[in-house]
């Protein structure tokens, strides 16, 4: 016993010699990311992105002479441990701001409790419902979905293209993307002949894309995050649809394409530049930023960059931002300075919050895409 | 619902049964070795998938594919010595946690190994968009590959089983392990036998569905839960019976779409095996006076 002891206290005074000096010299940020799980492609690259982000910042001599201390918590998608995650980080880690979750479902299900606890959240997820009704001290980085919606519609109209076979899967992403899909359809003429909400593990869904054929969609529009976004236009071209197949801005991760082979060739989906960031004109604003951003991440994790890493990048640039701002770590303060901020330039966007937009992007920060030869493109239509 | 689009759903439904299928008779061998469920065996899938796509960067489809499968059969020969072997008359409860443990420890390795991302290998024959017209009805080329390598697979293991001295042997452990200990046959290696087979029909099914499904650290879990309820509707322990279910799995999956929410079909799934197991838990073509003899 007392042997055990005496290892203990040894066990002890290396790991307190080992602790960082946390202090007040430091700001303390917390992340809720999905790093492992069936969101993994979201949280994985948001965590890189945010860790990559937090050594630059800390090498430099950090904010305002402040060094950064990242908390990461892997919440694997799963909106329970998102909760007890964030409960922690404000109450026990007394975070400045905490950024994700990276999915709507788990932001929705902290926004209460970041609002209770005076906690500013940057969320890395795309849900219009997380700002719209906006909650003081809830901000997102990524575009709205009905923005995405919109452009899509504006794509169709410009297509001919008027009957529509949606599928969506059941996760909070799918269900707020249909829901704004079945609201802004009539506006623009489109009639939904088929609307299937499938299982976001499924793993095949020949059955769901005939019954979208067998109702004579001229088109179909997928609404996922997950692989299954990727099935979906195999099964599709596999029985013989011919029609064009769009996706939302949950497509921009170039690992779909591959999955996906040729069939991907000719996917519309909305998204933000990065993805392009090569082709852009000299004269494109967000130019520098995106390629900075995708020499960084490509150089030091030998992996292509993904729009939803790019969404953490914008969380964190918004904050430092608004720290140098505000000169200060007070979080009302700096609370405050975000919604002063305008004209930021971001992975996602140029972005102008006040304080009745608390996602600070309009629908320009949408380009239409498309994929030619496995790779993604602009498109000229 | 006109005649080319019911056949379309036969063949989605043949697609979803042969997938299923492959990872019962999974089950089904390792249960009639030990008398235990692994379930771990949705993991051997997703291994055999993914060692399977690291391995083509290197070696030709074929050659990867035998690669893949050999190196997944050791594994499962490892877990077996490790974990399995050195236990004395483990419960069947104990049995059943230490495989959850090791789905769990497999499925975090391979996170570590492969990180999060999807990953698929090509298509034995055509590419992501081909498909073979027959009548009004479209089947890709990969779902004949699946179906003709699943239905060779099981003829060669009921071959094995009835023909071959191995086989025999394993079939008398599990009738009866201490009187096939009696007659001078090894029970231990015969179970180390028997995690290796599985493992290496989980891979090979890894492989030819990974085209098709894609395959992820975490795809294992998903298929086991599928596996498990058509090893349970066919009878537990009874590969042919469990292609049957597979296929009846499949089929009823792949018309509820016509009339019921999509989101709803793993309802079906789970509904069957809630009634087959209150109504009728030997399964459908399992004899329930044979379960009664068995004992474990």
């Amino acid at each position: 016993m007392k042997r055990v002891s005496f290892f203990a206290a040894i066990f002890m005074a290396v790991a307190m010699l080992c602790a960082p000096a946390f202090g007040a010299d430091t700001i303390k940020v917390g992340a809720i990311l999905a790093v492992t799980g069936p969101a993994s492609f979201l949280g994985a690259p948001e965590a890189k992105t945010l860790e990559m982000m937090t050594e630059e910042i800390n090498n430099k001599g950090g904010i305002m002479g402040k060094k950064i201390d990242l908390i990461i918590k892997d919440s694997g998608a799963s909106p329970e441990k998102a909760l007890s995650f964030a409960k922690q980080l404000i109450e026990e880690d007394k975070v400045l701001a905490i950024i994700g979750p990276s999915t709507s479902g788990e932001t929705m299900k902290i926004k209460n409790v970041a609002e209770e606890g005076k906690t500013i959240l940057l969320s890395c997820a795309a849900a219009e419902v997380i700002v719209n009704p906006v909650a003081k001290y809830v901000f997102k980085t990524p575009q709205k979905d009905s923005y995405a919606v919109v452009k899509i519609f504006q794509q169709m109209k410009k297509m001919n293209l008027s009957k529509v076979g949606v599928l969506s899967s059941n996760t909070g992403f799918g269900k707020a993307g249909k829901e704004q899909i079945e609201k802004l359809a009539p506006e623009y003429g489109i009639q939904i002949v088929a609307n299937e909400v499938y299982d976001k593990a499924a793993t095949d869904l020949t059955a769901e894309v005939t019954k979208v054929k067998a109702s004579g969609a001229q088109a179909i529009l997928n609404w996922s995050i997950e692989p299954a976004q990727a099935i979906v236009i195999k099964n599709a071209r596999q029985i013989g649809f011919k029609g064009p197949i769009f996706q939302s801005h949950g497509f921009g991760n170039i690992k779909y394409v591959e999955a996906a082979g040729p069939a991907a060739n000719g996917v519309i989906f909305p998204a933000g530049r990065l993805l392009v960031a090569n082709s852009l004109p000299k004269s494109n604003p967000q130019r520098a930023v995106l390629l900075k951003y995708k020499k960084d991440y490509e150089s030091r994790y030998k992996d292509e960059v993904s729009t939803f890493g790019g969404h953490a990048y914008d969380a964190m640039l918004v904050l430092t931002k608004a720290i140098e701002k505000a000169h200060s770590t007070n979080e009302e303060a700096v609370r405050n300075a975000i919604e002063d901020l305008k004209g930021v330039v971001g992975t996602g966007g140029i972005f102008n919050f006040s304080p009745e937009d608390h996602n600070g992007l309009s629908i320009d920060a949408f380009d239409m895409l498309t994929v030619k030869n496995g790779k993604f493109a602009i498109l000229h239509k | 619902m006109n005649f080319d689009l019911f056949f379309q759903y036969i063949v989605a439904g043949i697609t979803y049964g042969t997938i299923y299928a492959v990872v019962a008779i999974g089950f089904n061998i390792i249960y009639n070795a030990t008398g235990i469920i692994n379930f771990a065996q949705g993991e051997f899938v997703m291994l055999g998938g993914m060692t399977a796509v690291t391995l083509h960067r290197y070696l030709p489809l074929p050659s990867a594919i035998l690669a893949a499968v050999i190196i997944t059969m050791l594994v499962g020969a490892l877990i077996e010595i490790f974990f399995i072997r050195w236990l004395r008359n483990p419960s069947v409860l104990r049995m059943i946690i230490i495989t959850i443990g090791l789905s769990i420890l497999i499925r975090e390795t391979a996170l570590h190994i492969w990180g999060e991302g999807v990953k698929a290998l090509p298509y034995f024959t055509g590419t992501s968009v081909t498909s073979i017209k027959l009548g009004g009805v479209y089947v890709s080329p990969q779902v004949l590959w699946a179906v003709g390598i699943s239905a060779i697979m099981v003829a060669l293991l009921s071959a094995f089983f009835s023909y071959t001295m191995t086989g025999k042997q394993m079939r008398a452990c599990s009738a009866n392990r201490e009187a096939a200990r009696l007659c001078g046959i090894n029970a231990k290696n015969m179970v180390t036998f028997s995690f290796m087979l599985s493992a290496a029909i989980g891979a090979i099914g890894g492989c030819i569905v990974c085209p098709i499904t894609y395959v992820q650290y975490d795809s294992g879990t998903p298929l086991a839960i599928k596996g498990f309820t058509v090893a349970i509707l066919g009878g537990l322990g009874n590969s042919m019976a469990a292609v049957a279910a597979g296929l009846v799995l499949g089929i009823l999956e792949s018309f509820s779409i016509w009339f019921m929410p999509a989101a709803y079909k793993d309802v079906i799934s789970i509904s069957i095996l809630l009634i087959i197991l209150f109504v009728r838990p030997s399964g459908l073509f399992g004899s329930s006076e044979a379960a009664r003899l068995k004992e474990y």
